[in-house]
């Protein structure tokens, strides 16, 4: 009897008023989609494996890297450098065998929507950045699938269930109802520029696993037209309620042609992208010519950059100190490569005829690649 | 009259709750917070009274409580 160990495994959740083994083979046929395997993703990846969502697709283009130990405890030291969706799945599948698991380890394109959502019951949205989080909203209303999601920032959480199929036949508010346009990926520091408390994506991301449970099995009370807002510095929790925004409809794309054209990436990309140089090419343009590296960080940021020769100038300062950077290229550096966009484009519009670059993922990716190097 | 805010707004008012003055409406509201912490008038957020999340100028009663709510990137 194949049945027993399957009982055993999810007995305590079968024995639950409500739940019974009706509920339990709702969520062994279901399909879940979890687009980001990071601070959300792995808690959501967790907890559905664990209940026995019978197949899952794990979306991310990531490798794990070290400050990202601090709240995606999927992952270890080990796997530092490789692909999240291959540590995930294999994981996941160490927690539970029974369950199957599909991998996309490529970043989300609108294309894929349209080619892998249809396949899925629901949707979750664990990504880290507003071009994929207004691209899979929009591609949930047009496809009319269910989405989960989630997004931190600091102390702070947000979740919902958004675009559901409600009993009157109409889809529930999606994310646009909330915050109609996408605002620029810069107008909103991420959690690498403004930092996350490491536990707090795990409280969010197992609450959105809660309402992806609940979703599939039909039990409690579905949050729709809501957005729940916690607030982890005082344990607060905020129900918030939605309703349908006409200027928010007009701007999801009206066909899913429409949809493959958008360029969710442009609309948010940050002003002096242009700039950006990466770390193969940075060693590359070192050899090749005159180069002056700027800091830009504040005089107390570490770690300080040894590998190659320096100055520091804060940001705030550099206004004063540009005429006297002669050399032929200039390269501004600072802790994620946000800073050093905005030094790049001072730069460029004061010196026009100046090469200038700005080192993307600053002095982060810089520390990860070398301890990359020095573990090969 | 109380009006809470979110995520890095709480950076701007350096408090995740305030009391303000009792006025009119939503708008003037906003104003006087935009005069007293100019960072919040180029914020991204939506604005909820008691609960429910306004797109447009909203009268306010006695004991309303309004909610500043930006989005976050994070995952």
């Amino acid at each position: 009897m194949e049945l027993l160990p399957t009982y055993d495994r999810y007995h305590r959740q079968i024995i639950l008023k409500g739940f019974g083994e009706a509920a339990q083979q709702k969520l062994l046929h279901s399909k879940v989609l979890v687009i980001g395997a990071g601070g959300l993703g792995c808690p959501v990846l967790q907890y559905l494996a664990a209940a026995g969502v019978g197949h899952i697709g794990i979306a991310d283009d990531d490798t794990v890297s070290l400050s990202n130990l601090q709240r995606q405890p999927l992952y270890s030291m080990q796997h530092i450098g490789q692909l999240k969706v291959e540590v995930a799945r294999q994981k996941l599948l160490e927690l539970n065998p029974d369950i199957s698991i599909e991998i996309f380890p490529f970043r989300w394109q609108p294309q894929h929507c349209v080619e892998y959502f249809p396949a899925y019951d629901l949707v979750v949205d664990g990504s880290d950045n507003f071009a994929t989080r207004y691209m899979i909203n929009d591609a949930c209303v047009l496809l009319g699938k269910p989405l989960v999601f989630g997004a931190v920032g600091q102390f702070d959480g947000q979740l919902g269930l958004l675009n559901a199929l409600q009993t009157d036949g109409s889809f529930s508010c999606n994310y646009r109802d909330l915050f109609a346009e996408q605002p620029a990926e810069n107008a909103v520091a991420n959690c690498a520029q403004a930092g996350v408390l490491g536990v707090l994506p795990a409280v969010i991301g197992s609450m959105m696993a809660t309402e992806v449970i609940k979703w599939i099995t039909g039990i409690g009370i579905l949050p729709m037209n809501k957005v729940i807002v916690y607030q982890a510095l005082s344990q607060e929790i905020f129900s918030i309620s939605l309703q349908k925004n006409t200027t928010a409809a007009a701007l999801i794309p009206a066909s899913i042609e429409n949809f493959l054209a958008m360029e969710y990436a442009w609309a948010c990309e940050e002003p002096g992208a242009k700039f950006a140089i990466s770390i193969p090419a940075f060693y590359e343009l070192l050899d090749s010519m005159e180069v002056a590296v700027i800091d830009v960080r504040n005089y107390d940021e570490t770690p300080v950059i040894d590998g190659f020769a320096d100055r520091r100038i804060p940001l705030s300062l550099l206004e004063n100190h540009l005429a006297e950077l002669d050399a032929e290229a200039l390269v501004f550096v600072c802790q994620t490569g946000v800073r050093s966009l905005a030094a790049a484009s001072l730069a460029s519009k004061m010196n026009p005829g100046k090469s200038v670059y700005s080192l993307q993922g600053g002095m982060e990716a810089y520390c990860a690649q070398r301890n990359l190097n020095h573990h090969e | 009259m109380e009006v809470l805010f979110f995520g890095q707004l709480t950076d701007i008012t350096q408090s995740p709750k305030l009391t303000v003055a009792a006025a009119a409406d939503t708008d003037s509201i906003l104003q006087q917070l935009h005069a007293q912490f100019p960072a919040l008038a180029s914020a991204t957020y939506v604005v909820a009274v008691n609960g429910q999340v306004i797109q447009h100028n909203t009268p306010l009663e006695a004991n309303t409580t309004m909610a500043l709510l930006p989005p976050f990137s994070g995952g």
